[in-house]
């Protein structure tokens, strides 16, 4: 049994069968690429999972839960983050504040009246935003309000914002997309590093070189089904998926 | 401090000054003189700066932070002032129990009325809350009117039992106070030509404002303002961060809903009746018109937003043709009268237009109100003191 089991999920879009008898299945501490051609459904999977969508029938199973008919709050309280493909983040705030809510997010849960307490009284939470960013390499920008940041930064921020709340499943929708070489190979170290916390991810990627640098196991994703799975050195050369998506990229 | 930062800190301690000398500062020309029409600091002008202050600092606690627009909150303004006048009916003329009552029944009505409305956002919140309003409003007039007395409005009379006070027998009708204290009160002091008025009823609103000010400067700078902000810049980000934001909003709108049932306790307690009409939606727009006149999300702005009103409201509304005549009567009698003529529109009854006007240029040039606008230009001028002295500047607005 893995940590998230996807069993027959269907999706429909008026006559667009975007997700169709999708069956998936995640191992716990592993990193799972997702692959497909554009509008595969791949981002419509995601939003499955946590909340954003709901699917017309199938399961989808957490850790022995179920995922479907919980509001995205509590799909996130039992542990999965998720980065999306456009940045979402807190674009008004400082980068220290948009680390600093899901912090307290996780530490308080769903709601408190706090209003007595200042957030820089709170070091803890402050001190463990500040190693975030560090990690992911925004701490000398912290005060800056994140709307200004680069396409990059954006995504390595939301990256941070889900890190700091140790989730156990990590979704990354195309965590390198629009980024520079230089910058996407930062945020491989940046993936591998964090790979050491032992958090379970969900990687989709077009990105060929990413993917074969992080996936410990590939599926690939065609008008809404998984048409092969297997380790990277496999799927690298099975026909289907050549002829499906990756064309004579590989070759 | 006070557990406030250090430009908090600031930010209050200037709007203590300002409140505690406003007899002083709004009286700066001599009696008699021809600016004196311009002199703001009589008693029941100075009351209503504070609590249309109170107010609007209120309302920026939802709007402000969360971006939830409400066009409905003069509803519990008026709850609070007929909370208030019942309270000096039956109980007694002290306005403490009044303010009591009128907070937790303005918190009441609001996280009804909150709770409904809150299930929509944008533009079907602000018509929500403008429905109820409206509805609270027709209320007061027809179904309430044992209530509310309808359109003569809640008074207090010689027959009411107030339980708490000693039976009254002179004749007059008793007026409100604080343990002696009467709110209509008012020493004056006259130095040369000036005439400074010092009124109980001021003061203690006073005090009372800068407590509301203090507790939202907190509100502001706590954890839960914070996620009051993530609401505003990305609800749906928060969402898919573990937090449902329904009661941060809810617990935001009763917040502000009992801030403006304190300014309608208090407006009672200056002057013991309470009508229909401080609920009609043209209440409800002027807060709106306050805050971001001032500077929605700004500490200072609400303040300054209802100053900037009310002052154009009582000063501006008592210019009249004579008074017109009497600033232009050096002016040969044609060149007067083309004067008149051109400013009569903006003056007395027009005041609307005058204030309709400055609220375009400053929407228009100043998108973030006054508080923006004072902000660039400190900063402006601080940079131009830079190139001389090269002194460091703080990076953060002194908002
Ligand atoms: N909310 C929606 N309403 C209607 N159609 C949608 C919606 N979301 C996705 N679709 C459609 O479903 C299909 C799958 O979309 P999806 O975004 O999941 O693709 P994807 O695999 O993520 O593609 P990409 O690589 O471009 O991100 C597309 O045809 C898309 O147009
Ligand atoms: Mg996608």
């Amino acid at each position: 049994m893995g940590i998230l089991e996807v069993t027959n999920v269907n999706k429909r879009f008026g006559g667009l069968r975007a997700l169709h008898d999708l069956n998936l299945s995640v191992d716990e501490g592993t990193v799972h690429a997702i692959i497909g051609p554009n509008g595969a459904g791949k981002s419509t999977m995601l939003n499955c999972f946590v909340g954003r969508l709901i699917p017309d029938s199938g399961s989808v199973m957490f850790n022995g839960a179920s995922l479907l008919g919980l509001k995205p709050h509590e799909i996130n309280q039992t542990g999965v983050a998720r980065v999306f493909q456009t940045p979402e983040i807190f674009g008004d705030l400082s980068l220290l504040d948009n680390v600093v809510i899901p912090a307290l997010a996780k530490h308080d849960g769903a709601f408190k009246l706090n209003a007595w307490q200042r957030v820089t009284s709170r070091l803890e939470i402050r001190e463990e935003a500040e190693h975030i960013l560090e990690v992911v390499g925004l701490i000398e920008q912290k005060a800056t309000i994140c709307s200004s940041l680069s396409r990059g930064d954006k995504r390595r921020l939301e990256l941070a914002m889900c890190l700091i709340q140790h989730p156990k499943l990590l979704l990354l929708d195309e965590p390198t997309a629009g980024m520079s070489r230089a910058d996407t190979n930062n945020t491989i170290d940046l993936l591998k590093k964090i790979g050491e916390r032992g958090i379970t991810k969900i990687i989709i990627e077009h990105d060929m070189h990413v993917v074969f640098s992080l996936a410990t196991k590939i599926s690939v994703l065609a008008q809404g089904t998984i048409i092969a799975q297997g380790p990277p050195e496999e799927i690298k050369g099975d026909p289907r998926v050549i002829e499906a998506y990756l064309g004579g990229e590989l070759g | 401090m006070l557990k406030l930062g250090k430009n908090d800190l600031g930010v209050f301690g200037f709007v203590v000054a300002i409140t505690l000398l406003a007899p002083f500062l709004m009286n700066p020309f001599p009696e008699g003189s021809a600016l004196a029409q311009f002199n703001a600091g009589y008693p029941d002008l100075m009351q209503r700066f504070v609590i249309f202050g109170i107010f609007a600092i209120g309302f920026n606690i939802l709007f402000g932070l969360t971006g939830y627009l409400s066009f409905g909150h003069a509803a519990f303004l008026g709850v609070g002032s007929y909370a208030a006048v019942w309270m000096f009916k039956l109980l007694t003329m002290n306005i403490i129990p009044a303010i009591i009552l009128a907070v937790l029944i303005s918190g009441l009505f609001a996280l009804v009325i909150g709770y409904v409305s809150l299930r929509r956002s944008g533009i079907y919140f602000s018509i929500l809350t403008l429905a109820f309003a409206q509805m609270s409003f027709s209320l007061a007039y027809s179904v309430l009117t044992p209530i509310t007395n309808g359109e003569t409005g809640l008074q207090i009379t010689l027959n009411d039992p107030r339980v708490l006070d000693t039976v009254n027998t002179t004749g007059n009708l008793p007026v409100t106070g604080l343990f002696g204290l009467e709110m209509r009160d008012t020493a004056t002091l006259e130095i040369a030509g000036w005439a400074f008025q010092f009124n109980v009823g001021f003061y203690v609103s006073a005090l009372i404002m800068l407590a509301a000010f203090y507790l939202s400067i907190r509100v502001f700078r706590s954890p839960f303002g914070l996620m009051l902000r993530a609401i505003k810049t990305n609800q749906n980000r928060l969402n898919y961060t573990g937090l449902n934001s329904r009661p941060y909003t809810l617990a935001a709108f009763v917040i502000s809903g009992m801030y403006a049932g304190l300014a309608g306790g208090l407006m009672a307690s200056m002057d013991p009746l309470a009508g229909a009409e401080r609920m009609q939606w043209t209440a409800s727009g002027e807060v709106v018109l306050m805050t971001i006149l001032g500077g929605a999300g700004t500490l200072l702005g609400p303040i300054l937003g209802a100053g900037f009103i009310k002052y154009f409201e009582n000063i501006f509304s008592k210019i009249n043709d004579n008074v017109l005549h009497g600033w232009f009567n050096f002016m040969p009698d044609f060149m007067e009268n083309v004067m008149v003529t051109i400013i009569h529109p903006f003056v007395g009854k027009g005041w609307h237009l005058t204030l309709g006007l400055l609220f375009m240029i400053i929407v228009i040039f100043l998108p973030g109100g006054l508080v923006d606008g004072g902000t660039r230009l400190w900063k402006r001028l601080l940079t131009r003191k830079q190139d001389n002295s090269s002194s460091v500047v703080a990076t953060t607005p002194a908002k």
